[in-house]
């Protein structure tokens, strides 16, 4: 599996170790990652992706872990993408969300992957999109993308996925917490999890009541939940697929879908100008040079944006 | 600039196979390995050799680095190994061991197909400088 092709073959195979260097090169960037999923871009789009998000400790991978294990009851394939946060100081990174699922590491039928955000914010990685095109190429019916333990900002689970559900839990400073734009937004489903604590059906009443304020024809469903004890997770489930109903109906799925491609085609193109800007060593130094002249006031950045753009442009031609 | 860009950290499964419940070392491994920019895929105590090779290969690591204090080595290491070969993933991961074992038995350990065994005492920058040796070495990144 040295180069594109003989590692597309494996992969139309179904061999497992064709996905997983297939995922690996997508996070280095490596060229051969987007060639092997170029070829096959038109047969993917097949699986079914679940976000899932919430804060950090809500019990994300829990609930993932019991995800799964329903799916499989169904004889579902199952892929999981479970991304933690990288050092922004020494680009390492702990993952640790497979603790919680080793009752699938040895289920040919489950494939799960931890990641790194590797600088990336939003709560995912940059590699995320091209993993889940690769496990829905080796026939995932569900793929479930796991977040970073999130706060207010990191919301592009909902870019990634055709349902989101937010994984909350009682005690968060629940006033203040829920009017934070963000988390609030994002969410298709709701689930207070823990539900055995003080202050659950607290926290769902006050979750209803903000998003009972929210436009749109969707109002989230809030559901009650131990997924340590598996309880309220046919509730739960029953309302993500509600939301895949509704999301069925007239041309949402497709619009849903568009605005997800059209960010990743943006998110493309801000990083391949950033490339090209730190290729050539000319640039590099210009780019030095005008920051040089910034910091002595001699030029502002928005003037020095559009000498770059000049630059970069034109050697385009 | 404080923010360090390294573009392809090397990544390690560090796992407990077998049934002693002591994880503070592969704790301080994983913590110290991760400061030193790889990144660790750490799986829990008790895991099954099958369970270790199976994550390994969905993980697609570099690196497996168990630590083992039960005395059930000969056994365990070996059977990982095994299984990797089965995979034909041996030559794509290095396979790394630490914890009590006992210098007799490290040879035979070394023949199937351990590459490297740390006893207790050793820095961890002993462990990371060999990690990254050893990959540039193989040109695994």
């Amino acid at each position: 599996m040295k180069t594109a092709q003989s590692l597309g073959l494996a992969l139309d195979q179904g061999q497992r170790r064709a996905v997983a260097r297939l995922i690996t090169w997508a996070e280095r960037n490596d060229p051969r990652a987007y060639q092997v999923l170029s070829e096959r871009y038109a047969n993917t789009g097949r699986a079914f992706v679940l976000g899932v998000s919430g804060p950090p400790g809500s019990g994300k991978s829990t609930l993932t872990d019991a995800f799964i294990r329903r799916l499989r009851a169904q004889g579902q394939r199952v892929g999981v993408i479970a991304v933690d946060p990288t050092s922004p100081f020494t680009g390492g990174a702990v993952l640790g969300d497979r603790v919680r699922m080793n009752e699938h590491a040895t289920d040919r039928e489950v494939f799960i992957r931890s990641m790194g955000t590797r600088g990336h914010l939003g709560g995912l990685s940059k590699a995320t999109s091209a993993a889940i095109l690769a496990l829905d190429l080796y026939g995932c019916d569900t793929i479930i993308v796991e977040t970073v333990g999130v706060g207010q900002s990191e919301v592009d689970v909902m870019r990634v996925c055709d349902c989101t559900l937010m994984v909350m839990v009682p005690g968060l400073g629940d006033e203040i917490q829920a009017i934070k734009a963000g988390v609030m937004e994002v969410g298709d489903v709701f689930v207070v999890n823990k539900s055995d604590l003080a202050g659950a059906r607290r926290t769902a009443r006050e979750l209803r009541a903000m998003l009972d304020l929210n436009h749109g024809e969707w109002r989230p469903p809030v559901e009650q939940i131990i997924a340590t004890q598996a309880e309220g997770l046919d509730a739960a489930w029953t309302a993500i697929e509600t939301f895949i109903s509704f999301n069925a109906e007239g041309n949402r799925a497709y619009q849903r879908r568009f605005e997800s491609v059209k960010h990743e085609l943006l998110g493309l193109m801000q990083s391949a100008i950033l490339e090209k800007a730190s290729q050539s060593q000319a640039h590099v130094l210009k780019i030095d040079e005008l920051c040089a002249q910034i910091t002595r006031r001699e030029l502002d950045p928005y003037s020095a944006l559009n000498q770059v753009l000049a630059i970069l442009f034109s050697a385009t031609r | 600039m404080s923010e360090v860009k390294q573009a392809n950290p090397i990544r390690v499964l560090v796992a407990k196979p077998g049934l002693d419940g002591h994880d503070r070392g592969a704790k301080i491994v994983a913590r110290a390995l991760r400061d030193a920019g790889m990144e660790v895929i750490y799986t829990g105590l008790r895991q099954t050799a099958e369970q270790i090779a199976n994550a390994a290969i969905q993980e697609d690591v570099d690196v497996i680095a168990c630590s083992i204090l039960s005395g059930a080595h000969n056994t365990l290491l070996p059977k990982i190994y095994k299984l990797l070969c089965e995979e034909d993933a041996q030559e794509d991961i290095l396979f790394i061991a630490g914890g009590v074992i006992p210098d007799e038995d490290i040879p035979g350990l070394k023949e199937q197909g351990v590459a490297e065994i740390f006893t207790p005492g050793t820095p961890t920058t002993s462990i990371i400088e060999y990690i990254q040796d050893a990959v540039k070495r193989e040109g695994k990144l």
